[in-house]
């Protein structure tokens, strides 16, 4: 089950290896996102847009705000 | 839409994963670094200055004042112990009766902006309403620094922007 986080989460856990996935456009990725994110539209997401992703690794994701 | 995501990698077979829900909005109105186009546009957080003087609610205006004067502003942030923005002294507040403590004579609740508004458009904003200084606060009301508009406007020009 994923686990929702706050900023301060975020933070500790790129320090140890997370992936920050933004699921933004690439437009809106573009245009401004977390450092060290890579970009997969959340509706691009499957099997083989994630090969880019470590398994062994946490994964964080995010998009605008809580909408 | 990042709960959707979380749920669609786990059905992809990731098994550690989070989700920040309160997302890129909750980053930047922080202030923390960013990448990307907009990364090169001045924003508020990048030009408060830091150093502006604060006071508490009952210290006396002539010493807000002092304070102020002393760090080169015309302005005094009003905070409490943890540093929340809660009144500015402008010059008008600094001019009024230097025994009144601050709380009888300051702007309750000043307008404030976030950290990541970009300098420009706070600048152009602060021009038409003819403020020259906002706290710049944390989304949680917490003291960044002061925007000074004459600041906001020469950052544009320098980045470009030409907004301001």
């Amino acid at each position: 089950m994923p686990t929702a986080i706050t900023r301060d989460e975020v933070h500790a856990l790129v320090a140890r290896g997370a992936q920050l996935v933004d699921v933004m456009s690439a437009k809106e990725y573009a245009e401004q996102h977390l450092p060290g994110a890579i970009n997969i539209f959340i509706k691009t997401l499957d099997a083989a847009s994630t090969v880019q992703l470590r398994r062994d690794r946490a994964v964080i994701v995010y998009c605008y705000d809580l909408q | 839409m990042s709960p959707r995501a979380a749920w669609r990698l786990e059905s992809l077979g990731f098994t550690e994963v989070y989700d920040y829900a309160a997302g890129k909005a909750d980053w930047l109105a922080w202030g923390l670094p960013r990448e990307g186009r907009a990364a090169q546009v001045p924003t508020v957080g990048a030009v408060a200055r830091r150093d502006v003087a604060t006071c508490g609610l009952a210290e006396r205006v002539g010493e807000a004042k002092t304070r102020a004067q002393a760090a080169g502003f015309e302005a005094c942030v009003v905070v409490n112990a943890r540093r929340v923005v809660l009144g500015l002294l402008r010059r008008r507040e600094l001019d009024a009766d230097p025994e009144a403590p601050a709380e009888g004579v300051m702007l309750a609740g000043p307008t404030t902006y976030r950290p990541d508004v970009p300098a420009h458009e706070a600048g152009a904003r602060m021009r038409v309403r003819r403020v020259d200084a906002l706290p710049v606060t944390t989304p949680d009301g917490v003291l960044v620094g002061l925007l000074r508009r004459a600041d906001a406007e020469r950052a544009s020009a320098a980045a470009g922007g030409g907004q301001g």
